[in-house]
């Protein structure tokens, strides 16, 4: 044999729901759950993919600068949100609206960002949910530094539930060339420290399939840098949650790093800028439709666990109002005052800026037409 | 391809590509989605199609990666072209442009060339999120070894990119995103009454004062200088071109006429490329002055949210606040 000659064996993934919705055991990632949290996944799944696609209509309609959707990706964001405790931290991409949901971060507030009335726009520490990251990978090594916080604070191994604290990272296929992700993973490995790495491999980079990335399956990467590393169905909710949950156990629990690949499929555009007609096809798209995270949750609810119609109905009229709520929220979004620039760029504002803050102003106001507002926010359309 | 010809800069620039993939096969493309999407502005489209995927190089998504990589490259005698698809995604490979790029023919004794050529579009105005409208030309032109430029129309955009990737030095080369859409006259056969790279251009004659603007900024200077027509001012504009090397002669010229310059760009002005610029100027033309140099830039903060970035980047009305604040003095 020669050493190029080795051909490794197709990697297993991890499935606990098929995609026809039928529940599936694994010897190593037992789950106990009971229907009616297979309910509430499901509600999760349905609410998230509305907000998506609402926000996705928001933009077409100019309210929204930009969008990225997580259509098709429902499930791993919601099967890794539901597995973090409160103490948890979670790093999100630009992506992550649907973890946003399980932290209770109000999707309007999400929003913000992608109208262009902020630049990020939430309290990290108040959801534990940081801000989204659209420097790609940055935020792997910053879940890093977290977890190095948290170990040296004595959160980690103490066996108290409410008290050992694990971090969860997400970043792209694509992210993880980055030179950022790769100091993450040796950090955390010779750190020891209690951070899930969680790569959704949404098979796209923009327009590069993760062939451009990478040779091997990237949860084999993990082995190099000394830890594990597992691929999940990222379709799968159930398979989502059970192995998220465990790798969070076991960071708390001081047994280290993880890798998890959720192998998954980006069904929208990279962003609502994006044009993928130009590099990929459509019968990809129909593959992995039958894939459906949705779907096979559905199918199972009705099949197995006898959801009634009723639980449909009122879930369809949350989503309709929930629609309701982002759409009239989102326009009434208030444009920050021109000079709010100069606010929150420094803990208290240097005198310098507050010179070219005042100048500024005194500028506005010469504009007597009212061309320029000074402290009234600018009405939004 | 010949004589004149209407184009978009991003079609000049891509022809400009083009001409240099097929006129030397040392020339490689590369930067993320630069093949079939043709990158996130299409400045590539169809390349990859026509000169194949070794000369059209989707890379890993990785900044440090494809600038260190591009030197390697240029160690072994071929010419890359690096894309980084925004202004805010240059950071990770600063430390390869800075610390490798802008000193290895120094530190080769002149043996190794780094005909490297790194193409970031960038500049406001087109309503993004953050990290996708910033102005980071100081930072490198700060660096010595790097050569900066910045095209404003199509006919640059096109000569000025063949120029770069013949230099036998880096060349960092800025392209305005906000203007890739606009239309002007390329003369694609002619390259006799192109100026040197490195020179600056009077784009308006003028007595009263100087504009100086570069990149997204010198047709905003234009509109002023046209408005300030009403106010019975003739306002001369100079586009800078070259950020570094500064072609300074050209400049002080005017100001020996005018006695008066406004330096115009969108990067904050806190030690941009006015402050260079002003520094020089009085430096070398002092007595010609009738009022201090100004800056119209922008401010010293983040780059803003895109609903109030419009406040934020210099208009036609912030240029002529300044024109009438240097008449003031
Ligand atoms: C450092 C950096 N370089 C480039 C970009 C531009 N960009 C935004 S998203 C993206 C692709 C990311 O792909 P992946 O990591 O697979 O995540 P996905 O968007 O598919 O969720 C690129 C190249 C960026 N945001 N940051």
């Amino acid at each position: 044999m020669s050493l190029h000659g080795h051909v490794p064996p197709e990697p297993d993934l991890v499935q606990l729901l098929t995609p026809e919705g039928v529940r599936v055991s694994h010897p190593d990632f037992p789950l106990d759950i009971s229907d009616d949290e297979i309910q509430a996944l499901y509600r999760d799944l349905v609410l998230v993919r509305r907000f998506d696609a609402e926000a996705t209509a928001l933009q077409r309609q100019g309210e929204l600068g930009l969008w990225a959707s997580c259509l098709g990706q429902e499930a791993a964001q919601v099967g890794a949100g539901r597995a973090l405790r409160t103490q948890d931290m979670a790093f999100p991409t630009y992506r992550e609206h649907g973890v946003a949901w399980c932290r209770d971060v109000d999707p309007l507030t999400l929003l913000g960002m992608f109208r262009g009335v902020s630049l990020g726009g939430w309290n990290p520490n108040e959801n534990n949910f940081n801000l989204y990251t659209i420097v790609i990978g940055a935020q792997t090594l910053h879940a890093v530094g977290y977890a190095m916080g948290v170990t040296r604070d004595g959160a980690v191994g103490t066996g108290e539930p409410d008290r050992d604290t694990a971090v969860l990272t997400f970043f792209g296929d694509g992210a993880s060339s980055q030179g950022d992700v790769n100091e993450a993973m040796i950090w955390a490995a010779a750190g020891n420290l209690p951070v899930v790495f969680y790569c959704q491999n949404n098979q796209w980079a923009i327009s590069e399939p993760v062939e451009r990335q990478s040779k091997v399956p990237l949860f084999q990467r993990s082995a190099g840098f000394g830890f594990p590393g597992i691929r999940i169905d990222g379709n799968d909710v159930l398979a989502c949650l059970a192995v998220t949950r465990m790798a969070l156990d076991e960071a708390r629990s001081g047994q280290g790093p993880t890798l998890i690949e959720a192998y998954t499929y980006r069904m929208g555009a990279h962003t609502t800028s994006d044009d993928p007609t130009r590099y990929r096809l459509s019968d990809e798209l129909e593959t992995w439709r039958l894939r459906d995270p949705i779907e096979r949750v559905r199918a199972y609810l009705i099949r197995q666990a006898g959801a009634g119609q009723d639980f449909f109905d009122e879930l369809e009229a949350e989503s309709e109002a929930l629609a309701v709520r982002v759409r009239a929220g989102c326009r009434a979004l208030q444009d920050p005052s021109p000079l709010s620039v100069f606010d929150g760029v420094y803990a208290e504002m240097t005198e310098e800026l507050a010179e070219q803050k005042a100048g500024y102003a005194e500028y506005l106001a010469s504009f007597e037409d009212g061309a320029h507002q000074i402290d009234e926010p600018v009405a939004s359309s | 391809m010949s004589g004149l010809e209407t184009l978009t800069m991003a079609k000049a620039l891509n022809t400009a590509m083009r001409h240099s993939l097929e006129r030397d096969p040392k020339v490689v493309i590369m930067g993320e989605d630069v093949g079939k999407l043709g990158g996130v502005f299409r400045i590539t489209d169809a390349l990859q199609k026509d000169f194949g995927e070794d000369r059209i190089i989707d890379t890993p998504l990785a900044e440090s990666g494809i600038i260190g990589s591009a030197v390697g490259l240029a160690i072994r005698g071929y010419r890359p072209v690096c894309e980084i698809q925004f202004d805010g995604f240059v950071y990770p490979a600063f430390d390869q442009i800075v610390s490798q790029v802008a000193k290895f023919h120094n530190r080769s004794l002149g043996n190794v060339k780094m005909p490297i050529v790194i193409r970031i579009p960038f500049g406001g105005g087109i309503g993004a999120v953050e990290h996708h409208s910033e102005s980071p030309e100081a930072y490198f032109a700060h660096t010595a070894g790097l050569k900066v430029v910045s095209c404003a129309n199509p006919a640059d955009a096109y000569w000025m990119l063949r120029q770069s990737i013949e230099s036998d030095d880096p060349v960092v080369f800025f392209e305005p995103k906000r203007r890739y859409w606009g239309k002007g006259p390329v003369d694609l056969s002619d390259a006799s009454s192109v100026p040197p790279l490195h020179k600056a251009r009077i784009v308006r004659p003028g007595s009263d004062a100087t504009l100086l603007a570069y990149g997204p900024m010198v047709a905003t200077a234009l509109d002023a200088a046209k408005a300030a027509v009403e106010d019975g001012r003739e306002l001369e504009v100079i586009d800078l071109r070259s950020l570094s090397p500064i072609d300074i002669g050209t400049v002080v010229e005017s100001v020996r006429r005018t006695g008066r310059l406004i330096v115009i760009h969108e990067a904050a002005v806190n030690l941009g490329m006015g402050a260079e610029i002003a520094a020089r100027v009085q430096e070398r033309a002092f007595y010609s002055l009738e009022a201090p140099v100004l800056r119209v830039g922008g401010f010293d903060t983040p780059y803003p949210p895109s609903r109030i970035e419009e406040d934020w980047l210099p208009d036609v009305d912030r240029i002529l606040d300044a024109v009438d604040r240097s008449f003031g003095f």
